[in-house]
């Protein structure tokens, strides 16, 4: 962003990597995938680098509002300084955080999640999918991330993106409104649970592995981690692999 | 006639207005315990929601039998209390049946609907007593339902059940007695439901039918006077509350967490950022977040009074089905017998809040708020929009912001954001790494 802003460029959408799309080791594949996506399709995009932040969601979730304010604070003066006016990002916790709870604190952008960016491609026909890709006819479930569905009301786009993969979509008992959580929001996945009888990721490995699908895709580096820790812990990962929407479309389209 | 019954009447009727009025004003201040909160913007759509959410009750529809018989005994409540108003007003002016004349056949059709209604109702209590006693829905077993919470349930559909069976006998007596020719009661159209239980009674002479008759109008009156005190004291008190608690539902996306305005104004002079009104004394402030219920916003207590605790929110909360002590209804309950608790002892002229209790500690305890996701299935599910994760955000707040007492795991989240801006603790200048790769391979 700093290079493009120094050379007089402003794009027209700024990439919200975020801290699992920049660090964790199995997100970066999806921070690649989707930036070869935007550099396939063309579209004139940013992204801030070392001058990213947290959002300061786990902090807010977890009750420290001072932390998370410094945060927040800190990255809409980096994004109001390059006056971005749209933001996509790969996380729902980052979009939830940029699009809801910055513009009380003066941060005003357009912010939509990679599964919308993606679909609104497909559907210009800017991501020309091959189909007959390694998905083509396989059965595929969708896990709904809270911070997505039930926070933000987007349910149709990450299924039209998958749909368009020429693949058999199938539900889980609870979807939609009524998904369950992966067991990470809220700040869990910076901490053991509390003593249960089971833990949350396992519940719902479960409830994916009965619709016999043979991939289950996600929108969220967190709930990416707690299904795929799952599908470990069920030694299933011969059989079904755990992918997010944006690895998906690149590997259709073979890049 | 004598007036006697008459005079019995207005004063068992302004009793018990004066009671309810007692109650109401208790339950009213007991809400407003908590703190100020301004909840006016869109008023159109509150209306909307509460038509549809209340009135409508849209989201009882998601599970679909227990909504079919709630709906029973909500459509009976409504219409049959119209039949109420002539019950009054015959107590009152000495008459009986009222509007029969005034509306000939239509009365009877009237009667006719009521009393369909009121077997509805008598079924379905019967039913919701089944699953609640026999069939045991685990949602009603759970921890916090035991000992007064079921007792309370039970009780509710009991009452039901008897109030139903005084307006069928009231009727199928009043009928024989004006099938006798007894001058004081009116020949109806056949009313089809209490006919059936006319058979029992036919063998009584005349005065044992007028006792029977008069008995049930009384009990029937004076049992829905009696209830309407009783849910002042109970989780029923929802038929109410529910109206006004959906108006104020939280109408902003469900992801989003209420900012604290006395936060940004510190975060902003730490920064350095230049601060609107520098010059005005920094806003008075109480705590950070919640401890007590006074720390609640007054929407939050209203939420717990309305809280019938079905437990649709428990049976869809991530925490609570893995086997996690988090209940979101008990949330909701242990704000309300706080708020209870604390009226009590104001009006008892003890010291209230300044018990040496409060709502975190001695009736919610840290391991709950901290199993929360924040997946809001608690409050998607809630049929009459309450949040009980407002409740458990503010407490968390309380808990890092006043106490430092969250997790060990958790500070070392906040420690790690603190000094290389990420919860994980890699170093800030690595965050463009990711981008060797693409770069790589493009260059291929």
């Amino acid at each position: 962003m700093a290079e493009m802003a120094a050379n007089g460029q402003s794009p027209e959408v700024l990439f919200w990597v975020g801290c699992a799309g920049s660090f964790d080791e199995r997100y970066k594949a999806v921070t690649q995938a989707f930036v070869k996506i935007l550099n396939k399709v063309g579209v004139s995009f940013a992204v801030l680098g070392p001058e990213e932040t947290c959002t300061g969601d786990p902090a807010r979730r977890a009750g420290n509002e001072f932390l998370f304010q410094m945060q927040a604070v800190a990255n809409i003066q980096v994004m109001n300084g390059y006056e971005v006016k749209k933001v996509v990002t790969a996380c729902p916790h980052c979009f939830n955080t940029i699009k809801n709870e910055y513009p009380a604190l003066g941060g005003n952008y357009e912010v939509i999640h990679h599964s919308q960016f993606l679909q609104q491609l497909i559907n210009e026909g800017k991501v020309r999918l091959l189909g007959g890709g390694e998905f083509k006819g396989k059965k595929i479930t969708f896990h709904d991330s809270c911070y997505l569905g039930r926070a933000n009301n987007v349910y149709e786009a990450p299924r039209e993106v998958i749909k368009a993969l020429d693949v058999e979509l199938v539900e889980m008992k609870r979807c939609r409104t009524k998904g369950l959580c992966c067991g990470a929001g809220g700040a869990q996945m910076f901490k053991e649970p509390e003593a249960g009888k089971k833990d949350i990721n396992i519940e719902r490995t479960e409830e994916a592995l009965a619709t016999g699908a043979q991939a289950i895709a996600v929108g969220c580096p967190f709930c990416l981690t707690m299904m795929t820790d799952g599908i470990k812990n069920k030694e299933k990962e011969a059989e079904v692999k755990v992918y997010d929407l944006a690895e998906m479309i690149a590997k259709d389209m073979g890049i | 006639m004598s007036i006697l019954p008459q005079l019995a009447f207005v004063l068992i009727l302004g009793a018990a207005g004066l009671i309810l009025r007692k109650r109401i004003l208790f339950l009213k201040r007991n809400i407003l315990l908590g703190k100020d909160e301004t909840r006016n913007d869109q008023p159109n759509e509150r209306w909307k929601t509460m038509f549809l959410v209340a009135f409508g009750q849209q989201k009882m529809f998601k599970r679909i039998i227990p909504a079919f018989l709630h709906f029973l005994i909500y459509v009976g409540f409504l219409v049959i209390n119209l039949e109420v108003l002539e019950f009054v007003l015959d107590g009152i002016l000495g008459t009986h049946r009222l509007f029969a004349p005034l509306l000939g056949g239509a009365y009877t059709v009237a009667i006719n609907i009521f009393e369909f209604l009121a077997v509805a109702v008598l079924v379905s209590c019967v039913a919701f007593l089944i699953r609640r006693n026999v069939m045991q829905v685990e949602r009603f077993t759970k921890p916090e339902m035991k000992g007064w919470p079921a007792m309370d349930a039970n009780l509710i559909l009991v009452i039901e059940i008897i109030l139903m069976f005084a307006i069928l006998t009231m009727n199928a007596t009043d009928q024989i007695l004006a099938s006798r020719g007894d001058e004081h009661y009116l020949a109806l159209g056949p009313l089809f439901f209490s006919r059936i239980l006319q058979p029992i009674f036919m063998g009584l002479s005349d005065g044992a039918l007028v006792f029977i008759e008069r008995f049930a109008w009384w009990f029937h009156i004076i049992g829905i006077l009696a209830f309407a005190v009783y849910v002042t004291y109970s989780k029923h008190l929802h038929i109410f509350l529910a109206f006004p608690n959906t108006w104020y539902s939280n109408l902003k996306a469900k992801g989003e967490i209420q900012n604290m305005p006395e936060v940004t104004q510190e975060v902003n002079m730490m920064l350095g950022i230049p601060v609107e009104n520098p010059s005005a004394p920094p806003a008075e402030i109480g705590r950070f977040g919640a401890k007590d219920v006074n720390d609640l916003s007054w929407i939050n207590i209203l939420n717990a009074y309305s809280c019938t605790e079905c437990g649709r929110c428990t049976s869809e909360c991530p925490a609570n089905l893995t086997g996690k002590k988090l209940s979101p209804r008990k949330i909701m309950m242990d704000v309300r017998d706080r708020a209870e608790e604390v009226g009590k002892s104001i009006d008892a002229g003890g010291p209230g809040l300044e018990d040496g209790k409060s709502l975190l500690g001695d009736y919610i305890s840290k391991e709950e708020i901290n199993a929360c996701t924040t997946c809001n299935a608690c409050v998607e599910a809630c049929p009459v929009n309450i949040d009980p994760l407002s409740i458990i955000l503010q407490l968390r707040r309380y808990v890092a912001m006043e106490e430092s007492g969250t997790p060990a795991q958790w500070n070392a989240m906040f420690q790690n954001m603190e000094t290389s801006f990420s919860p994980w603790k890699f170093s800030p200048s690595d965050r463009f790494n990711w981008s060797e790769k693409v770069k790589e391979e493009e260059m291929k």
